[in-house]
């Protein structure tokens, strides 16, 4: 099949690619030409009319929760895929804690199976201990065969530094980063961030410090093994100084923030709503300046979502006992749009390096290309389209998210990969 | 005047005149709970549920009482903590309740915030008889009557609050009221009791407890829950006791004629000596009394705004 997007701006940071009035021809879901296409000459072909609009490399969330196996009533593949190509994205990583964990060739095959049709590319990330309890390492070379891309006991921190110092000796032969979820849970345990708002609460606290510990703990046995470690979610100043001073001096350290941490403060737990409780919790004003820095200076490297779904039984239940995440896969590129780039915080180019080549970068994948002959692998962009976020339009298979009837501007239009389309809510092959 | 608010959640942002309504009012019915028929029938008709989800025998008698006192229809509903920490039940339980047509839900709970997410399913008046460590209104409100029938005024006061400040529920109450009446407000104790930012509330904070009799008017001792984890936040009960507990020799050498509340039940020899504890035996009492008059005034307040 044919296609023509007519009058699209092609943006592509890398290739230095900005300009605006162009089309692009796909034939199969391939670029067979850039440039002015005249429809008339080329027979049964269809045309998207993309004015004003944008096409750039196809976004990547790095961190995402697909529940499968074991709470499909969450999440599952097909869900969660959906959620992503809704969102913007054509690529995702999922993360290992699922029942069971993501320790063995099986579960990485299941899931790949899974996904074969969808025009997400899932990759996963393997267990780094075994059921990520963090005593033995996971059979790292058999996962890295059935194409693990990264490795993390993601929940929790990698139980303890000799396991950890292993995890990053092994992982050191396929070149293949840590991913932390840093937390020392002896300081831990609590449902939200230590302070003020914490006491005035009553709810128990965690206390940032409890994240840094374990930011230092993984640089510097990052530093001594030579291992890379990818810090995820981070959410302290503290953290984001460190990781800056470990980047100066040529420490494999890269980090991810998610929309929330950049968003939100902790003031929005006054209400109890358990759809502002997530782990790391969110923080103070403080963090988040330090944070929107991180994301200027290049300090942080990507964008992820930490999307982790869960159901409306467990999720509405006391903040105490309610489970910590939110959604976050189609509000991802809505908040990057609204609180990073409009706000020039950030620049578009920063924003697509950290949403589409960093991430598949950190995990050995090829970036998309806009060359003749490369699959089309793009994400659609309407800069400056307003629009309330409606929960109840996700295609997610859970709705607890914090952003419901939030204003955003700027908005992911549709995805193309794997020689399909997803736009205007359905998909189509090309 | 009517109260502001048709809720009792907390006493954080209850307006003074709201707080100087409750305390009028307790006295009014202090003078009831004298008279040798104990009973007005100003809530006659109304039912009140006491859901408790967690045990406490002498605020549910209290507020038990109370209602019973003003003839309302009480019901007490108490569940185990094991059956809620799934978290499952807990809508289905206050739908249920509701179907039933009560007009106030008196609730205590483990979980902090558990009063406000009532309020938002429920179209009773919500009394919040504890929540996790976040509030405990009516004993605030109790405290501050039993400081006030005592002194004869709580503004220029200056209070102290003394012991584990950072697992109370009765501490912050305290610290909201009494500073909306005018008081100035310390806490004293341990340095891991004492809450991360509490001074940000205009709170000062005192590790040492001659120096808190000394600057203070009234001492309101929180009991050391020895039963709970409070117990990892101190060495021993010993160093506990010798550091913080208030003793005859303690408050003789400081001189003063001071205020000693507590919510009781003391454990002596910990927080109070046992000098101190049968000295205070009167108060403690009168406090106890003085919790049904008070609860009588939220309920009746609140029982009579619509």
């Amino acid at each position: 099949m044919k296609v023509i997007l007519k009058n699209v701006s092609l943006f592509h940071p890398v290739q230095k690619i900005d300009e605006k009035g162009i089309d692009i021809l796909l034939t199969d879901g391939v670029i067979s030409k850039i440039g002015k296409i005249n429809p008339e000459e080329i027979s049964g072909v269809k045309v998207f009319d993309l004015s004003n609009k944008h096409i750039v490399p196809g976004f990547f969330d790095m961190h995402v929760h697909l529940r499968e196996p074991g709470r499909e009533d969450e999440e599952t593949v097909q869900s969660g895929c959906n959620a992503a190509a809704n969102g913007g994205f054509t690529g995702i990583a999922c993360m290992p804690n699922t029942e069971p964990a993501i320790d063995s060739a099986e579960v990485v095959s299941f899931i790949k199976k899974q996904s074969k049709d969808h025009l997400v590319d899932v990759e996963v990330i393997g267990a780094a201990t075994l059921g990520r309890k963090g005593e033995y390492i996971s059979p790292m070379a058999e996962l890295y065969e059935a194409g693990v891309v990264g490795f993390s006991d993601d929940g929790v921190a990698i139980k303890t530094s000799g396991i950890l110092k292993r995890a990053f000796e092994y992982s050191k032969m396929y070149n293949v980063p840590i991913i932390e979820h840093c937390e020392d849970e002896t300081l831990s345990g609590g449902a939200m961030n230590e302070g003020l708002n914490s006491t005035m609460l009553g709810l128990p606290p965690i206390p940032s410090v409890a994240e840094e510990l374990i930011v230092i703990r993984d640089i510097l046995l990052a530093e001594y093994t030579g291992g890379k470690i990818h810090i995820a979610h981070l959410s302290t100043k503290k953290s984001v100084e460190m990781v800056r001073e470990a980047k100066q001096k040529g420490i494999s350290v890269t980090s991810e923030v998610t929309p929330h941490h950049f968003t939100l403060i902790d003031d929005s737990l006054k209400t109890y709503d358990t759809n502002f409780k997530m782990n790391p919790p969110l923080r103070t004003k403080a963090d988040v300046d330090e944070i929107l820095l991180g994301l200027k200076d290049g300090t942080i490297d990507c964008i992820a979502s930490d999307h982790a779904p869960h159901s409306a039984e467990e999720k509405e239940a006391e903040f105490e006992h309610a489970p910590n995440g939110i959604t976050g896969l189609e509000t991802q590129v809505g908040l990057a749009l609204t609180e990073l780039y409009h706000k020039k915080i950030i620049t578009l180019g920063q924003l697509i390096e950290k949403m589409s080549i960093n991430p598949r970068k950190i995990l050995n994948l090829p970036v998309p290309n806009f060359e003749v002959g490369q699959i089309a692998n793009f994400t659609i962009l309407d800069l400056t389209e307003i629009f309330t976020f409606d929960i109840n339009r996700s295609k997610s298979k859970s709705k607890n998210s914090p952003f419901d009837k939030r204003l955003l501007t700027g908005k992911a239009l549709g995805v193309i990969n794997k020689s399909k389309m997803f736009y205007q809510d359905e998909f189509l092959n090309l | 005047m009517p109260l502001s608010n048709r809720h009792l959640l907390g006493l954080q942002g209850v307006p003074k005149e709201d707080i100087q309504l409750i305390l009028d009012t307790a006295s009014t019915f202090r003078e009831v709970l004298e008279r040798p028929i104990k009973r007005v029938p100003t809530l006659q008709g109304k039912t009140v549920v006491n859901l408790f989800y967690e045990s406490s025998t002498r605020t549910r008698i209290s507020f038990e009482l109370a209602e019973k006192r003003l003839s309302a229809d009480s019901i007490n509903f108490a569940v185990s903590a094991s059956s809620v920490s799934k978290g499952e039940s807990f809508k289905d339980t206050i739908k249920n309740i509701e179907a039933m047509k009560v007009d106030m839900v008196v609730v205590r709970h483990s979980a902090a915030g558990t009063p406000l997410y009532l309020t938002k399913i429920s179209d009773a008046n919500i009394i919040n008889a504890g929540d996790g460590i976040h509030e405990h209104p009516t004993q605030g409100l109790l405290d501050m009557y039993s400081i006030r029938e005592k002194l004869r005024k709580i503004e220029g006061l200056k209070v102290c609050i003394v012991g584990d400040v950072a697992h109370s529920r009765v501490a912050l109450s305290n610290i909201y009221g009494l500073k909306t009446m005018g008081a100035e407000v310390s806490v004293c104790g341990p340095s891991t009791m004492i809450p991360k930012n509490i001074e940000d509330l205009g709170v000062k904070v005192i590790y040492n407890i001659d120096e808190a009799i000394q600057e203070n008017d009234v001492l309101n001792v929180l009991r050391i829950q020895l039963e709970r984890k409070a117990r990892e936040y101190f060495p021993s009960i010993r160093e506990y006791a010798k550091y913080f507990g208030i003793t005859g020799e303690r408050l003789e050498k400081n001189g003063k004629d001071i205020l000693i509340l507590h919510p009781g039940p003391i454990n002596r020899g910990v927080e109070l000596s046992s000098g101190v504890a049968d000295g205070l035996n009167q108060i403690i009492l009168k406090q106890v009394t003085n919790g049904v008059a008070v609860r009588m005034a939220v309920l009746y307040l609140l029982g009579t705004l619509n």
